[in-house]
């Protein structure tokens, strides 16, 4: 089971590497739109690369209300929790 | 007076290498690009060869991220046009952003993409889609992301008629300058097509060459031992301007368009008409669009692409045209070395063309060993020829019939 910390610098660095952005740029109140500059198809694809890197399903509802880099992290680890990986 | 139209910078991305004037030494010198495209094949394919653009570094023209949401033909492009833009000393910010365009042509697009996606389509279903494809594998990407990197509001469009898709884009580009359209055309072609999909297609049709002999022997235009074209991918960009703008603006002026055209063979969508009626009467309209007589050409950068069919109709559609000036005047087939870039073909050719305007040099026609008879007209053969060029023909033809013609001048 990741710990917050190693969920954290994994999608830091999903994050700097999709957008091409350094990763001191990213941190968890980060906006990932306003901030980052990743427009609505960076986005979803980040959504897509997340799903693939921790083996989860992000579910629409929640992927529409995650704008801030802590959301992503909050709702991956919310997910591994349930499904025990 | 009737505006004319002046190339004021090309850029390149070849299987030869990505800068101008190392592509064109290698080209003069007789060297080839092709090599075997998979050192250990995942598939067997009928032809092995292709002609790869291995120098081509994204990350020195665009973003990492850009490099993941466009799609190499569309980095081609774009790459080729920030060279061809530099090399013309062109500041965009001093232009009337509306009174510039971009037309280029790409034969299929992103289909090295579009098969990758649908392999996640069919394993991991709709969610796992990238949500680039469509951006990505549009073939119209190319002039879109090319008019986002400079702020361009002028005509942008691709066009597509296969492998003649660049010169029939720069005809367009052409006549939107004539017409006072537009006073800057980024134009040419690319492609990037060299995936499993698109050689197993063209093997499927026969169109490829299945030659095992060495990489570098086997794009063997007009020989009687030919047996199909090598696939390649590239871009060829070219800067066409309209002449008192790049007088104003003290631009380099590589040479001239003269003259374009254009007809279909209107009888197969793959297999050429053998007369070479129709190849000849697209010749002949871009004389006429040219203003110039059949011998007041020095020489044509061919289709060429050493099909066994093409290559004949070629040549007898070049003695309708030209009558017994064929005869007396060289022309070769850079495919030989470069391989068929398809829709980004006549955008290469076009700039080899200039060059040979510039330098009063003929690259050969390589592996041109033994001639076939029914090919009797001078390619040039194996070592390139210091001739006289004062104007010259490039010509592309492509699946769908599609004949595209186009003539360049030196500046006078």
């Amino acid at each position: 089971m990741l710990s917050t910390q190693e969920i954290q610098d994994k999608v830091i660095a999903i994050i700097a590497e999709q957008l091409g952005v350094d990763k001191e740029s990213v941190k968890r109140e980060t906006d990932i739109a306003n901030d980052l500059g990743a427009d609505s198809l960076d986005f979803a694809e980040l959504m897509i690369v997340f799903e693939e890197n921790f083996d989860i399903d992000i579910v629409e509802e929640d992927a529409q209300n995650i704008t801030t880099v802590g959301q992503v992290i909050d709702n991956i680890e919310k997910q591994l929790k349930s499904s025990g990986k | 007076m009737a505006k004319r139209v002046v190339v004021t910078g090309f850029g390149l991305v070849s299987p030869l290498g990505v800068s101008v004037e190392d592509v064109w030494r290698r080209l003069c010198a007789g060297e080839s690009g092709i090599r075997r495209f998979h050192e250990e094949p995942l598939m067997v394919f009928r032809s092995q060869v292709a002609g790869l653009c291995d120098d081509f570094v994204p990350e020195k023209y665009v973003s990492v991220k850009d490099t993941k949401k466009l799609d190499r033909f569309t980095l081609f492009a774009l790459a080729s046009a920030i060279d061809a833009v530099r090399a013309g000393g062109i500041d965009f910010s001093r232009e009337d952003p509306f009174r510039c365009g971009v037309i280029t042509g790409c034969g299929v697009g992103g289909l090295g993409e579009i098969t990758r996606q649908q392999d996640r389509l069919r394993n991991m279903g709709p969610a796992k889609i990238s949500p680039y494809t469509i951006p990505k594998i549009m073939a119209n990407a190319a002039p879109g992301h090319i008019a986002i990197h400079y702020g361009l509001h002028g005509p942008c469009y691709s066009v597509a008629t296969a492998c003649a898709s660049a010169n029939n884009a720069m005809a367009e580009a052409f006549r939107a300058i004539k017409l006072g359209e537009a006073d800057i055309i980024i134009t040419g072609g690319t492609e990037s097509a060299v995936s499993e999909l698109g050689i197993a297609g063209f093997c499927a049709m026969r169109a490829l060459t299945e030659s095992e002999d060495p990489p570098e022997t086997v794009s063997r235009p007009f020989d009687r031992l030919r047996g199909g074209f090598v696939i390649a991918e590239g871009a060829g960009i070219l800067v066409f301007e309209e002449l008192n703008h790049a007088k104003k603006r003290c631009a380099p002026i590589l040479g001239e368009v003269l003259g374009c055209g254009s007809t279909c063979d209107g009888c197969h969508i793959t297999q050429p008409d053998a007369d070479g009626t129709y190849p000849a009467a697209a010749m002949g309209a871009t004389l006429r669009s040219a203003s110039l007589a059949p011998d007041e050409i020095d020489y044509i950068n061919l289709h060429g692409t050493a099909t066994k069919l093409g290559d004949t109709a070629e040549t007898n559609a070049i003695k309708r045209a030209f009558g017994d000036h064929a005869y007396k005047m060289p022309m070769s087939s850079t495919k030989s070395q470069v391989g068929h870039l398809l829709g980004g073909s006549g955008g290469l050719e076009a700039i080899f063309s200039l060059l040979t305007i510039r330098d009063g040099l003929a690259p050969p026609t390589i592996n041109l060993t033994e001639p076939d008879p029914d090919c009797d007209l001078d390619y040039v053969p194996l070592k390139a020829r210091e001739i006289k060029a004062r104007r010259v023909m490039s010509n592309s033809f492509g699946f769908g019939g599609h004949n595209a013609c186009i003539a360049f001048g030196k500046f006078e």
